[in-house]
């Protein structure tokens, strides 16, 4: 892997640009690999580059249908928080914001990790309640947390409309310094290049069609490129988990939705951290672009199509004008709409299948950006061993059977 | 108004407006926009680019414009990002382009264009790593200062907005000669039609064009079919309004802007946008098509525009491109534009073909009037910084090479015409497939997946009888579809013009040095400052999905979402890549059309109006009473009463007081109420709660729990049996209608075999709770009908009778523990109810109390709330009501997720209390639980669910889960870590009467 810096910029512009090495290389599929993975996303590319860099195992393939990092991780609005109520899901989540916090030099690729602040906004007493609760939780579980006073929320965002005659009036927030955004297809493109460089083989347009399974135990896949054998599968397909498990011959307890985002057109600074409000519904950032990034609830519909509906959007523009009313003349650009995989707790299943060498992580509902460097990690550790990490050990599938679920309905920043 | 001609166009040359651009004063017409009224004065440059802050001009003449963005206004009503193509003039407008510092004509940040080299596309992703710490406070402050375009307002929006809702048979998008045809066809069909164009005026095309139509110039033509169309009483005409998103079930939105146009002098009171959200039976897209630009190097110069708009320029607004134009072009139609401008009077010094021997019909003529005729060549570089002023034009090798031959031709203008690419961005928006034409290189519409078809230049019929003729029969089957007329066209109007003639699709014209060498830009996107280079860097570097190459180049991805660019990008990426265009595919068209403001999308649907508020027929009465509300769901309920200067603890003391000593009264009105009727009402009611309902008599009224099928508590609330198969359930405030649809949900999916219907009447009945040891005798004074006694009247039992002169419905609830009666009148009878309880109680002390008194009084005896004591993975069990969970039923909600093994396990989180080693140290409500003192992480134990300064127990309380806590009793916890870890102990969640000796009173 060339290294990339200010000097070789520097460098390859003597040269007009024209001796650049492709990041990732596109290899035609080998009959056969140690480990495969289905579906190129930041979470399966993660799981890849974490096998090849902690585990030694290089003889894996990531198999992806579209190309890398089209689906969820080109879709999503960029969150990056730790700030979760449960003990599991905090210990998840702050692993990956951990990693977080030193992938950029770790990949040599500027992820724009930008650590500009997350604010959840409170308007009642039960928000409040829960909010209190899940600082008080994340402050002994050392996340990084604070309770603000509605004079505290306007000091640190002074755009929001903090007047007692809204509709929702602002009551206070919680506010986890270290949470932020990321530039979404850089972190899928990152871990590309730095598993490829591992000896990785990244085969896109292969769409898996089939998962062979002999005696319980999976033997490899079949794909729109042929038949690939494999002694361990990982499925890694946000959006369509259901659809795998379903040819591994197993049935997950997911619902599929739509959930759109859209962008504004590019503004000069006006918005430094990132606003979530789970009472009036809405989340919004400012990228480094200058676009405000605007997502809030699921499309209700289950569906496979990548299509919302415009009433989702005008909800939350009502909503949006309401909390930063000089947004009002501000355009939306875009919209667009991706296939979350929502689980009953709305929490992920990361770990082993019924069958023997299958393993998966999917379910991660409206959330999963976040966790994908800790998503990967723990994952190439539960390939890699066989065994699932404690850090995702909770995770499990038999928790539907057990009851142990991990529900973060309750403490979710914006409702599922 | 140096280049505006003496006469012609379609302005209204008595209007004169002054306007400021660039802090430059300039005059114009009514009828122009700001682009022509600046091109009319000699302006092209309007702004600066996005990455290097080249500078920009004007290079469209309508929504497609990626560069001329300006900001318009200024204060409240500022606005960025706005196309200066768009914006129609009025006397006094104010703007200034956009991305420049201090201006357009002055940009400090132009270094970064002399910086160039090192910014290719992605530059961002290899550098700024180091040192890591760098990046926060240095890097991307830089990078964030340097992004974004315009600036959004500082103050709130002065506007209204509003949103209408609209049902028609046929829907025309597009007001050019298909869509009017298409529209004339339907609506003399009978059809409702509606037609929707972006412009000010109908025509399209035709406004900008000389041909001629039945007879008449194109753009009277659409003027009377205009007043045909608003003749026509089915039929609704909107201009000024953007078609921008197709969604499924032929669901469509439309973006009006109603004074946009008038500035300062739009009425008062008249919302300024409207959204329309439209569901159309058929539609006809007929959404025209736009040219595409050449690739040559700086291509981006101000001056340099696309051909067909310097025809409207002049044909429309009667202003010639400058001095002296150069035409560059692939194709035969662009040289009408040539002819138009010296027809006009003006200077065209050469066109350039890149075709070997085009043949185009009008070249002769061109020949003749003294125009250089250069063929085979392209324009190789174009010189000027702030406006073009020469090209270089150089031979081609007919290899994809420059011959050496070369001419350098002075100009002040550059109109550039690649050939056309319908509009089919609502096509794909609609999820239809496009088909790609080798011959024309163009993207045509495919297969429809929805009720649509396309008509005109959207379709590939370029020429203008084609329009109209596909138009009309188009629109005759829409109405035929929705079943009006026989589907026969009318007849086509004739008409006078050339038709489209011949083009050789040409993709990127070489530059004196190879590409991306030297200082020259191919510009592809001239928004987001993408060239041909950084296309074929992002091909080398192994981007090779159109997508990835989208999305590392930011090709397409400004406000005009690549209107411009795509085709172009994509023809280069395929060359790159040694593939075909359709092998490399194309990106997915996304709503917007073209950018639409918060404020629209948002209509009224802000402030008190963001979501309905919700009160019940006592408000005005708490409003009067001063009251504090406090926002429950949509509802407001009174939070407590202060009385002259009561702070809030003062007021819920005085009030809890009240209740435990006299009597009191809530206005309950707000719980959810359902009437469950049917001769399964009863089969119901035992699956979905946790306790048998078949048991219960008539008259009497039962506590329930309800549990999801995961087995944990989401709601509960008294029900009474009010006949055999007729039961009122009652629920929590903020879950009134989830209740309501969870019980449709289970009826309509799971047991559709049962009778029963379940009604909100939550509405419908006013509910006072009266409660305190004064209770009976306060009602006895105003039911005198109503025997009230312990016996006659037994606990949780339900009478119906005469209450203030209104019949009414009592419970004997408590839900405070004292003896207490809810009273439930016709919703507007709640008032009189109200105001009688307070008069007959005042000799008893009568006082209203709030939410939070209600709140103490109810933690004082243990009662639950659901959502505050429990948080979606609480059972009954956890809250120590196992009494309320039948043995017997066979089966019920929840029940069989008691078995698993979570549900058993013996540290699950339990209901107790808490009480502060320090009386007065009252834990905020969601403190955690834990064993020891420390330092994090510390594993917590539970949290504190309610907590209150008792007034009662003159100290504070608490109510908590904690893991195992029934079996803790009496040991030392500590409340952590924002209080400071205080001890406390565990006790018995009831905290008063905790033998139910006060309900009866």
């Amino acid at each position: 892997m060339k290294k990339f810096s200010i000097f070789s910029l520097a460098r390859n512009a003597l040269s007009h640009h024209e001796h650049w090495p492709e990041q990732w290389r596109s290899p035609a599929p080998k009959p056969a690999y140690d480990v495969v993975i289905i579906g190129a996303g930041g979470h399966g590319l993660a799981t890849a580059y974490y096998l090849a860099a902690l585990h030694g195992i290089t003889n894996v393939a990531v198999l992806e249908k579209g190309w890398l990092g089209g689906g969820n991780t080109g879709r999503n609005t960029t969150v990056i928080r730790s700030n979760y109520l449960w003990d599991e899901s905090a210990a998840l989540y702050e692993h990956s914001l951990k990693l977080w916090e030193g992938l950029a030099q770790e990949l040599n690729y500027n992820l724009m990790f930008s650590q500009r602040g997350v604010l959840n906004l409170i308007h009642n007493v039960h928000d409040l309640q829960e909010a209190t609760r899940r600082v008080n939780a994340n402050r002994l579980n050392a996340v990084d947390a604070e309770l603000l006073s509605t004079e505290e929320v306007k000091a640190f965002c002074p755009i929001l409309n903090t007047s007692p005659k809204t509709r929702y009036p602002i009551m206070g927030g919680t506010l986890q310094r270290r949470g932020g955004n990321a530039r979404h297809d850089a972190v899928a493109w990152g871990y590309a290049r730095a598993a490829d460089a591992r000896g990785v083989d990244i085969i896109q347009n292969c769409e898996v069609t089939g998962i062979d399974v002999e005696a319980g135990r999976v033997t490899g896949v079949q794909t729109t490129q042929g038949t690939i054998a494999a002694k361990k599968v990982g499925i890694v397909v946000a959006g369509h988990s259901s659809v795998l498990a379903a040819m591994a011959g197993f049935r997950l307890p997911i619902e599929s939705h739509p959930l759109q985002a859209l962008v504004s057109e590019p503004l000069k600074p006006v918005l430094h951290c990132v606003i979530m409000s789970n009472g009036v519904h809405v989340y919004v950032s400012q990228s480094d672009k200058g676009e405000l990034v605007i997502g809030a609830g699921l499309d209700p519909p289950n569906s496979y199509s990548q299509r919302g509906g415009l009433h989702t959007i005008e909800d939350q523009m009502g909503a949006i004008v309401e909390l930063i009313p000089i947004f009002s003349r501000v355009r939306m650009m875009r919209s667009w709409a991706g296939i979350v995989d929502v689980c009953p707790d709305a929490s992920p299943i990361i770990g082993k299948t019924p069958v023997e060498g299958l393993f998966i992580n999917g379910g991660w509902g409206t959330g999963g950006f976040k966790a994908t460097p800790g998503s990967g990690w723990v994952l190439a550790h539960t390939i890699a061993t066989g065994e699932p990490h404690p850090l995702n050990a909770p995770f499990a599938l038999d928790r539907f059977t057990s009851g142990a679920l991990i529900d973060e309905h309750a403490a979710a920043a914006v409702a599922h | 108004m140096r280049f505006r001609l003496k006469e012609g166009g379609r302005i209204d040359r008595a209007q004169r407006l002054r306007f400021t651009f660039n802090g430059r004063s300039y005059e114009g017409y009514a009828g122009d926009t700001l682009a022509s009224a600046l091109i009319a004065s000699g302006t092209h440059l309007t702004s600066r680019s996005f990455k290097y802050h080249r500078p920009r001009g004007i290079l469209t003449a309508g929504a497609e414009e990626p560069s001329a963005l300006v900001q318009l206004g200024e204060g409240a009503r500022t606005e960025p990002n706005l196309r200066a193509t768009q914006v129609e003039l009025y006397d006094g407008l104010t703007a200034a382009g956009v991305n420049a510092w201090p201006s357009a004509n002055c940009d400090l940040a132009a270094w970064t264009g002399r910086l160039a080299p090192l910014f290719p596309a992605g530059f961002y992703y290899k550098t700024f790593l180091w040192p890591a710490s760098f990046w926060k406070s240095l890097y991307e402050p830089a990078i964030r200062r340097m992004a974004g375009l315009g600036r959004a307002p500082e103050a709130p929006d002065p506007d209204s907005y509003d949103k209408m809702n609209i049902h028609c048979d046929v829907l025309v998008v597009g007001g050019g000669p298909a869509g009017i045809s298409a529209a004339l066809a339907a609506g003399e069909a009978g059809a409702r039609v509606m037609l929707v164009d972006d412009e000010a005026t109908l025509g399209g095309a035709l406004v900008g064009l000389r041909h001629r139509v039945d007879g008449v110039d194109g753009a009277a033509w659409a003027q009377a079919a205009a007043g045909r169309l608003a003749a026509m009483e089915e039929v609704r005409v909107l201009t000024r309004t953007t078609l921008f998103g197709y969604y499924d079930h032929n669901s469509l939105s439309a973006f009006e802007r109603r004074t946009d146009h008038l500035g300062p002098g739009a009425p008062a009171g008249t919302s300024r946008q409207r959204l329309w959200n439209i569901k159309a039976g058929r539609v006809v897209l007929a959404t025209g098509a736009h040219e595409r630009p050449l690739v040559f190097a700086d291509n981006d110069r101000p001056g340099i525009l696309l051909a067909s708009a310097a025809q409207r320029y002049l044909n429309q607004y009667a202003a010639l491109p400058g001095e002296r134009a150069v035409l560059f072009t692939n194709n035969d139609a662009a040289y009408e534009v040539a002819h138009d401008i010296v027809e006009a009077g003006g200077t065209v010094g050469a066109v350039v073909d890149c075709r070997p021997e085009p043949a185009a019909p009008l070249a002769p003529a061109l020949k003749e009037a003294g125009v250089a005729l250069h063929t085979g060549s392209a324009i190789a570089a174009t010189h000027g910084t702030k406006r073009v002023r020469s090209v270089t034009v150089a031979k081609l090798d007919g290899d994809g090479g420059l011959s050496g031959e070369q001419y350098r031709i002075f100009c002040d203008s550059v109109l550039v015409s690649g050939g056309w690419n319908p509009a089919v961005h609502l096509f794909s928006q609609s999820a239809g497939k496009l088909t790609y034409e080798e011959a024309r290189g163009i993207f045509l519409p495919g297969t429809a997946t929805q009720a649509l078809e396309v008509a005109g230049a959207a379709n590939g019929s370029f020429g203008l009888a084609a329009c109209l003729a596909e138009g009309a029969a188009i629109g005759a089957r829409a109405a035929e579809a929705a079943g009006f007329g026989d589907g026969t066209p009318p007849p086509a109007p004739p008409v006078e013009a050339p038709e489209p003639g011949a083009i050789t699709p040409y993709w990127l014209a070489p530059g004196l040095k190879p590409l991306g060498h030297g200082k020259a830009k191919h510009m592809v996107d001239h928004q987001d400052d993408v060239t041909a280079a950084d296309i074929r860097l992002a091909a080398r570097e192994g981007f090779r999905s159109v997508e990835h190459v989208k999305r590392y180049t930011t090709v397409g991805m400004g406000t005009d979402q690549g209107k411009t660019a795509n085709v172009n990008g994509l023809a280069i990426l395929a060359d790159a890549l040694g593939k075909t265009v359709p092998e490399v595919g194309f990106t997915t068209y996304r709503p917007p059309y073209t950018p639409v403001t918060f404020g629209a999308l948002a209509g009224r649907d802000t402030g008190a109006l963001m979501d309905p508020v919700r009160r019940t027929a006592m408000h005005v009465w708490h409003e009067a009473a001063g009251t504090v509300f406090e926002p429950v769901g949509q509802w407001h309920r009174p939070w407590w009463y202060p009385k002259r200067r009561d702070d809030k603890h003062a007021a819920v003391a005085r009030e809890c007081r009240a209740v435990r000593e006299a009597a009191g009264i809530l206005d309950a009105s707000t719980l959810g109420k359902i009437d469950i009727k049917g001769p399964d009402a009863t089969t119901l009611l035992d699956m979905v709660y946790t306790n048998a309902f078949s048991t219960l008599k008539v008259g009497r009224v039962r506590y329930g729990l309800m549990c999801g099928d995961d087995g944990m508590v989401f709601d509960d609330g008294t029900t009474a049996r009010l006949g055999e198969n007729h039961y009122l359930m009652t629920t929590t405030t903020g879950n009134a209608a989830h209740v309501l649809e969870w019980l449709e949900e289970w009826l309509q999916t799971e047991w559709p075999e049962l009778k029963v219907y379940c009604t909100s009447v939550t509405e419908q009945w006013a509910t006072v709770a009266l409660a305190g040891p004064r209770a009976r005798d306060v009602l006895a004074a105003l039911a005198p009908e109503m025997a009230l006694d312990a016996h006659s009247f037994p606990f949780m039992s339900v009478k119906e009778g005469v209450v203030a002169g209104v019949n009414a419905r009592v419970f004997r609830i408590s839900f405070t523990g004292e003896l207490s009666f809810e009273i439930n009148v016709p919703w507007s009878h709640g008032r009189r109810l109200w105001d009688a309880l307070m008069e007959a109680g005042a000799e008893h002390g009568i006082t209203p109390y709030g939410t939070e008194a209600m709140h103490v009084l109810r933690a004082e005896r243990g009662f639950i709330i659901v959502g505050q004591e429990t948080d979606g993975t609480t059972t009954p069990h956890d809250l120590g009501m196992d009494w309320i969970v039948s043995k017997k039923k066979a089966d019920f909600l929840g029940k069989r997720a008691w078995n698993r093994e979570d549900s058993r396990r013996e540290d699950r989180k339990q209901l107790v209390g808490i009480l502060t080693d320090d009386p007065k140290k009252v834990l905020p409500e969601g403190t955690q639980l834990v064993d020891k003192r420390g330092q994090p992480p510390i594993p917590m134990i539970g949290h504190v669910t309610s907590s209150y300064a008792s007034p009662t127990l003159g100290r504070s309380i608490a109510l908590a889960l904690v893991k195992g806590g029934r079996a803790r009793k009496g040991e030392t916890i500590y409340a952590a870590p924002e209080t400071g870890f205080l001890p406390c102990k565990i006790t018995e969640p009831v905290f008063y009467d905790s033998e139910g000796a006060k309900r009866d009173g």
